[in-house]
């Protein structure tokens, strides 16, 4: 687009590099440091010290159980989004009844439900059910907060199937379920994958529900065992700065290799 | 993609034939209503009683709206949700704006950098606010490092202004990338014929940019505008966990003092009405943007993008 190098541009997106990478820099450095190391030598310096002790303090912690609990939540999260999602939007992209039209504005409408609005009538809910302190409690309202968008994504990407497909397979015969197999699911490929990466973020993410609806350390997820392990040892940067790292790492791994079902996701998060 | 090969059968059908019905809907609807229609529903009704988490909530009228108009903490948390949203919506819409539309071109310095711009979007919330709070630690953190710069004690989130002003930067830290990604997009789709009749007529770089990518970018400045106002309106996990709402109740926005009020003063009949006038609002803006933008007529996600 532009012919000659923009050098005003070039150094505003060195700016921006600096201001993104620094605080990266700091934090994998100091994760191999030790607390003492760190202090003396500052945050910005080369590290003066190595240790994977910060690593081993967090397995020995329970950071492990707060990892695993995060993995079923998010797990089950996706498991519930691909159940449930796939058939409505197909419903709402081929049914011609007028209730079907009237969910999917709700779903709309539902976008603009902030999970902090509502967290005191679900709190409510989630403890008259019992679920109080447990993943599934986490696990049922995260997932329904998936769903607009969710629904919003999936039914964009099967409006572009084209009518003919559905007709031919019709003029064969075919019931809604073969349709729905045979047609909807293969060509909605890569909508499900952008619904499977924002779900699994959503959940993985997640730190209000997490908060109000568990409390003890059996049913901890990542970013709430952060939260508390920086309230209790705020002091020790390096502890914390392996903490952090290592809930990112998951993210990481599929922004590496899925790079363009992530992106896609993430827009999805913008659309909330 | 590639089409499926089309069934053998020999039925003929009509094309109102194979029309998915109402109970492909219904498990989605029923899970949604359930956990965000019914407590929608719930606020509002919450927020005309008292409640302190044991036994049963009871009515008591508008006991809980009265005491919120007369509640200064309350009046100054909207004030402050504003301004944190304005001066989030002022700093990332030209950052976002520049850098998307600087990546946007096809160098491969800048596909690289593009991908680096990316990395905070990979944190939660919670794992920036942490970051941003060991970073800014008054002993062990960069002012302290930097005194020169920063001046002072290193104690950033000490005084009202500090800590807005680090909540606004790390907001922008946070969430340019996302907006930078909605820019770079939409830079993308531009159509060149307009870049090359501007160079026909001798325009410069600041030109075309004025003068065509800007008012080109229309659609994308809106809808990134209301993202950022919807955004910058629920933010609760970056106050909580980098200025837990201080110094005092300096920091203390809708959402946070919501969260305060319902568990930690275990008064979730106050807590609901605040919920219920942040739902008025997001609504309001949420109306606004599916006008303003047509996303009920949208047909994929990425346009409008």
């Amino acid at each position: 687009m532009k012919p000659r190098p923009n050098y005003f541009a070039g150094a505003g997106s060195i700016i921006w590099l600096l201001i993104v990478l620094v605080p990266i820099y700091v934090m994998v450095t100091a994760t191999i440091q030790t607390q003492q190391g760190y202090a003396s030598a500052g945050p910005l310096s080369l590290p003066s010290s190595f240790t994977l002790d910060n690593f081993g303090a967090l397995v020995t912690g329970g950071f492990l159980t707060y990892v695993w609990n995060t993995v079923i939540v998010t797990v089950s999260v996706v498991a519930i989004v691909v159940l449930v999602v796939p058939p409505l939007s197909y419903a709402v992209v081929r049914s011609r009844s007028r209730g079907i039209s009237l969910i999917f504005r709700t779903f709309l409408l539902g976008l603009a439900i902030p999970a902090q609005a509502v967290i005191v009538p679900i709190f409510y809910l989630i403890s008259v059910a019992g679920l109080y302190d447990s993943l599934i409690g986490i696990i049922l309202p995260t997932a329904a907060f998936c769903l607009p968008i969710c629904t919003l994504i999936l039914t964009g990407s099967m409006r572009d199937i084209t009518p003919e497909l559905y007709e031919a397979m019709a003029m064969d015969g075919a019931t809604p379920m073969r349709s729905f197999f045979q047609l909807v699911l293969p060509l909605s490929k890569s909508g499900i994958s952008t619904i499977i990466v924002f779900s699994a973020l959503q959940a993985w993410n997640g730190f209000l529900f997490p908060l109000i609806l568990t409390q003890s350390a059996s049913t901890k997820v990542i970013t709430l065992g952060l939260f508390d392990f920086q309230s209790q040892y705020g002091v020790n940067i390096p502890g914390l700065m392996a903490a952090v790292l290592l809930s990112m790492l998951p993210v990481l791994f599929v922004y590496l290799f899925a790079r363009r079902a992530l992106v896609q996701g993430l827009m999805g998060v913008g659309g909330k | 993609m590639k089409r499926p090969t089309t069934g053998r059968s020999r039925h003929s059908g009509g094309p109102n034939v194979g029309r998915p019905g109402f109970a492909w809907a219904l498990p989605a609807t029923i899970f949604f209503a359930l956990f965000a229609i019914v407590p929608l529903i719930g606020v509002a009704v919450m927020s005309f009683t008292s409640w302190s988490g044991l036994g049963s909530p009871e009515f008591n009228g508008l006991d809980n709206w009265n005491k919120l108009l007369g509640d200064k903490v309350m009046m100054q948390s909207l004030w402050l949700s504003a301004l944190l949203t304005l001066l989030g919506v002022l700093i990332q819409t030209p950052l976002s704006i520049l850098l998307g539309v600087w990546a946007a071109g096809q160098q491969k310095n800048r596909a690289v950098l593009s991908a680096i711009y990316f990395i905070p979007l990979l944190l939660s919330s919670a794992a920036v606010s942490v970051l941003w709070r060991a970073l800014l630690d008054p002993n062990f953190g960069i002012p302290g490092q930097l005194a020169g710069i920063f001046g002072g004690d290193g104690n950033l989130l000490g005084s009202q202004a500090g800590a807005i002003a680090v909540l606004t930067f790390v907001g922008a830290w946070q969430f340019t990338p996302l907006h930078t990604l909605l820019y770079q997009g939409a830079a993308r789709s531009v159509p060149p014929v307009l870049y090359q009749a501007a160079e026909i007529d001798g325009a410069g770089t600041m030109r075309k940019f004025f003068s065509i990518t800007l008012p080109q970018l229309r659609n994308t400045i809106v809808t990134s505008g209301i993202l950022m106002v919807v955004g910058g309106l629920t933010t609760f996990d970056t106050v909580l966990i980098l200025t837990k709402g201080g110094p005092g109740t300096d920091t203390t926005i809708t959402p946070y003092y919501m969260y305060r009020k319902a568990f930690q003063s275990f008064d979730f009949g106050v807590g609901s009405a605040i919920a219920l006038v942040l739902v008025v609002i997001a609504t309001a803006i949420s109306l606004i943007m599916v006008r303003a933008t047509g996303y009920d007529k949208m047909n994929s996600a990425q346009e409008g993008i």
